[in-house]
């Protein structure tokens, strides 16, 4: 038996196959299907201009002045404006030292910054660009075909994002010390740029994978459930059995305790 | 306070009840109650039997009635929940009040859980207070358990009641396992699944056990209804049948108690069942019932709308079981996947799982379950004990507790690694190792640590009988010289610090027979020996009256010196402090 055969019972295995899989089939897909037409075919020069600016005194350090990548960052020739636009309006970039994975931080850059660094890395080659405004627009429940929508973005949800980001997007660990962050920050946007770009370890999810309207859906879902009020009161951090449990021992138990020596001390 | 003197020993008690039962037909303690029932179905020697035991009174012996008053939390609650749970995997479009959901076809299981859940008055909170009661019933019956263990209490006649007590706390878990997959949530179908797993990977048979268990191929759709019928039928008849028994065996045998003055081998010092203790036990039912109520009003368990219906395709990331299986699933985290192996004939052999779950859940509640016998073969003490030991008096069996704990603690946390790992920002693969190694070299060393703690805790009971309660008063000789004043001990409160005795190590008697010959019995008994010796070989006698009397006439000296007037005060505050908290020696007239 080999190697891998041995390991395919570890706990991230299931991970690692969907990520495998959809990596290939996000790959193949990437040669085969028709490039995503440059996003913004309205920027105009001086945006692009200002992007290389500004990519020259941020970025170019670590991925080079042509973006071609150096040791310290990948190449981002065809990464297209989704990536820069997800990676800087999350804070992820301009990354600030090595790390097991960019970390969500400060945003440094307003709105038209981002715009022209997204328009300049999209100049040098084509990749995603910036989700349109119909597909990022939140569904919102009320009518049985709206909540249907939801509900169909909850499956594709389950099934394609809940094994790393958990059930209720609160996050998961991956191996060596990587992480599925919480999704109660990210924008409509983001979400959506996170699909097509596929972010570190998080696979592609081109249109083919899940179609735009699937992509709402996820998003809307998402919306739907942040919007949900907790009816079974607080959530303990939606962490499952585990926070359920340390809870059970060590307030449950605790308070029971309390309660008994009280009661213990009561005369008769 | 009441004291009954009668003879501990089992075989002798129903005599005596005899006996008791003659002398106090003339006061009629409790003749109301006893004599109506007595006049109409005749048994008022029974109730007056049980209404007039009498019990000790510690916050710890209220762990088991915690354990006993959320378990009929949980059957008050369960009946409610039966009126609308619907066993059944048919799928079904979900249509309730639940947006995120509508419309996706779920089984009815889930269908009715989420009914439950938004749409039936109250059945939120019902199922949150089953749920909650659940957790609080197994963490009690642990905790319970724990208790027993660290104060012997288990030690000869209740050696029955605790393998009672295991198969309880086994049955508990596995109860609440059959509950917790009923819903048929993404998460409960990923415990069943797992489950489906531990089956098949009993060597060569597993596979046909599961399709036995399943009706066929995992999922089928007979689990649900058959964990049903285990959950709310076959497990809690068993649990309450054994439960009985327990309660009646604590009956017989009665209560513990802790060592203290007045208390012996062959009383118990408390108060009686009628009216005191049912007073206590009826207001502590009530409190329990509150306390888990009010943590199921307030916090949510078990959001099984969050979680989805179960469909074998997805798995969430932190999926766990509750936390009582949490063990056998960090068991089966820390397990290295190379342990599979496909041996002649085909047949897998999956030990990356077989040990961690199939083995392992007999393993612990057989080692669990054997220890008093063990322990009373090795020490061979075959008496009767009805003082509780405190727990550093019997330091190795305090030590190999907690080594124990030490390792179900750490595969309860690595059934935890993936939300340690992003809590703490660490490598999942790092704490994975790190617990393979604890799981290891975590018990013995808990058992070392331990052993020193209990053993110098005892040095210093002996110091404190020695010279006495370190006041903090520091008295300034003429010459200059400095002294910590120590009060001498009461009496009482010298009591439990010295009432204890401390085995010595059994010694081998006959290795070889009058031929010349290894007798049979002489390596079981070299075993035994070397068991003893290390159970005993470390000891701290308690003081002995000679000792004392010795250490008294060394203080005499200084204290002689003091001017007379303050050590006499320093004597009688002293004492009079203290015998206000010896409650024994007050008695209820
Ligand atoms: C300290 C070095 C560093 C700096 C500075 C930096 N990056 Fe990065 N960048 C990285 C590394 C390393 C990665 C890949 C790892 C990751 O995604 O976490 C990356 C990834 C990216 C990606 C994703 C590439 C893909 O394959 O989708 C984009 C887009 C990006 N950077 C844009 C920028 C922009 C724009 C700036 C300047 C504002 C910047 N970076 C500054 C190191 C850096
Ligand atoms: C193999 C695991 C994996 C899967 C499957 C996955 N993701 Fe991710 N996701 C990640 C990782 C890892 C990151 C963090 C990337 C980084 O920090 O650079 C991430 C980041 C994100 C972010 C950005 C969060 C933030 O706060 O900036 C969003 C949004 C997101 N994912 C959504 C999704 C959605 C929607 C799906 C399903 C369609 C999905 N992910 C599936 C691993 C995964
Ligand atoms: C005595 C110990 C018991 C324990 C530890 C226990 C535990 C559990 C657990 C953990 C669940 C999952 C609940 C959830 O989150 O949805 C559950 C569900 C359930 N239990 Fe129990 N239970 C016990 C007794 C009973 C009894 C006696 C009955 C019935 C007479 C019962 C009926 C049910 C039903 C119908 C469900 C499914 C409904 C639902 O999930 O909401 N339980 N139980």
């Amino acid at each position: 038996m080999n190697a891998l055969a041995a390991r395919r019972r570890h706990p991230a295995a299931i991970a690692v196959l969907l990520l495998l899989g959809l990596l290939v089939t996000g790959g193949a897909y990437s040669f085969f299907a028709p490039k995503d037409a440059n996003a913004a075919p309205t920027v105009s020069a001086d945006a692009v201009q200002d992007g290389k600016n500004l990519f020259l005194a941020n970025c170019a350090s670590c991925h080079g002045v042509n973006a071609e990548g150096t040791k310290s960052g990948p190449t981002l020739v065809g990464v297209g404006a989704a990536s820069v636009d997800f990676q800087v309006s999350t804070g992820r970039m301009p990354l600030a030292g090595p790390n097991v994975q960019a970390p969500v931080n400060k945003v440094k850059f307003d709105e038209t910054e981002i715009a022209a660094l997204a328009a300049y890395v999209a100049s040098l080659g084509a990749g995603p660009g910036i989700p349109e405004e119909k597909w990022t627009t939140v569904i919102q429940p009320g009518t049985p075909e709206n909540n249907k929508a939801i509900a169909t973005g909850g499956e594709i949800f389950r099934v394609n994002c809940a094994m790393c980001h958990n059930f209720a997007g609160a996050g998961g660990a991956l191996t060596r010390g990587k992480y599925a962050p919480a999704l109660d920050e990210a924008t409509p946007r983001q979400i959506y740029e996170a699909m097509v770009t596929g972010p570190q370890s998080m696979p592609v999810f081109n249109d083919r994978n899940i179609s735009p309207e699937g992509k709402q859906q996820v998003i809307s879902y998402l919306a739907a459930q942040r919007d949900q009020t907790n009816v079974g009161g607080f959530s303990l951090g939606n962490l499952g059995p585990v926070s359920e449990g340390l809870f059970a021992w060590v307030f449950g138990l605790g308070i029971l305790i309390a309660g008994a020596v009280w009661l213990g001390k009561k005369a008769a | 306070m009441t004291t009954i003197n009668e003879s501990r020993p089992a075989q002798g008690l129903r005599a005596d009840d005899r006996r008791d039962e003659q002398v106090h037909e003339s006061t009629k303690p409790l003749g109301g109650i006893a004599g109506w029932v007595d006049d109409r179905v005749g048994a008022a020697k029974g109730v007056s039997f049980l209404l007039k035991k009498v019990f000790p009174d510690h916050w710890s012996f209220m762990l088991g009635e915690i354990a006993m008053y959320s378990m009929i939390v949980c059957l008050l609650t369960g009946a409610f929940l039966t009126f609308w749970f619907v066993p059944s995997q048919t799928l079904v479009p979900y249509d309730g009040s639940y947006i995120p959901l509508q419309g996706v076809m779920v089984s009815d299981a889930y269908r009715s859980t989420l009914d439950i859940s938004f749409d039936i008055r109250g059945g939120l909170l019902i199922r949150q207070i089953h749920h909650w009661g659940a957790l609080i019933f197994i963490v009690a019956v642990f905790a319970h358990m724990a208790r027993v263990f660290f104060t012997g209490a288990f030690r000869k006649p209740r050696e029955i009641n605790w393998v009672f007590g295991t198969i309880l706390s086994m049955l508990a878990c596995i109860e609440g396992f059959a509950g917790y997959s009923l819903p048929d949530d993404l998460l409960s179908g990923t415990g069943i699944r797992a489950m489906n797993g531990f089956v098949q990977s009993i060597p060569v048979v597993g596979s046909y056990v599961s399709y036995f268990i399943f009706g066929g191929a995992f999922p089928g759709e007979a689990i649900v209804p058959r964990l049903y019928s285990v959950h709310i039928l076959l497990i809690p008849a068993i649990l309450i049948g054994l439960f009985t028994a327990h309660i009646l065996l604590v009956f017989v045998h009665k209560h513990t108690q802790y060592p203290g003055p007045g208390r012996t081998n062959t009383n118990v010092v408390g108060y009686p069942l009628m009216p005191v203790y049912i007073a206590k036990a009826g207001g502590f039912f009530f409190m329990v019932f509150g306390v888990i109520t009010l943590i199921s009003a307030l916090f949510t368990i078990n959001p099984i709308w969050a979680y989805g219906p179960y469909d074998p395709s997805p798995v969430t990331a932190g999926s766990q079981p509750d936390w009582y299986m949490g063990f056998a699933d960090g068991a089966l985290r820390l397990l290295p996947g190379w342990f599979e192996f496909v041996s002649w004939g085909d047949f897998t052999w999956s030990m990356n799982i077989f040990p961690g779950s199939i083995l392992l859940l007999p393993i612990m509640w057989g080692v669990i379950g054997a220890y008093p016998f063990v322990e009373s073969w090795v020490t061979g003490d075959k008496r009767e004990h009805h003082l509780l030991d405190r727990p550093r008096n019997a330091p190795t069996r305090t030590a190999i507790g907690v080594a124990g704990i030490t390792m179900y603690c750490v595969l309860f946390f690595a059934a935890g690694n993936d939300l340690i790992a992003i809590k703490l920002h660490l490598s999942i693969n790092d704490i994975t190792m790190a617990l393979r190694t604890l799981f290891f070299i975590g018990p013995p060393i808990a058992f070392w640590i331990t052993k020193r703690i209990c053993l110098s805790l005892q040095r210093a009971d002996r110091e404190k009988v020695l010279h006495g309660r370190e006041t903090g008063t520091i008295w300034r000789y003429p010459d200059g010289r400095f002294e910590e004043i120590h009060a001498p001990l009461t009496p009482n409160e010298r009591w439990p610090l010295v009432q204890h005795e401390v085995p010595e190590p059994l010694q081998i008697i006959a290795e070889k027979d009058e031929n010349g010959v290894d007798s049979p019995i002489a390596r079981k008994e070299r075993l035994r020996a070397k068991l003893s010796h290390f159970y005993f070989v470390d000891r701290v006698a308690p003081v002995t009256p000679a000792e004392l009397e010795a250490a008294h006439h060394a203080h005499d000296e200084p204290h002689a010196a003091l001017p007379a007037g303050e050590h006499e005060a320093l004597e009688s505050t002293g004492a009079g402090a203290e015998r206000e908290s010896i409650k024994a020696d007050k008695r209820l007239d």
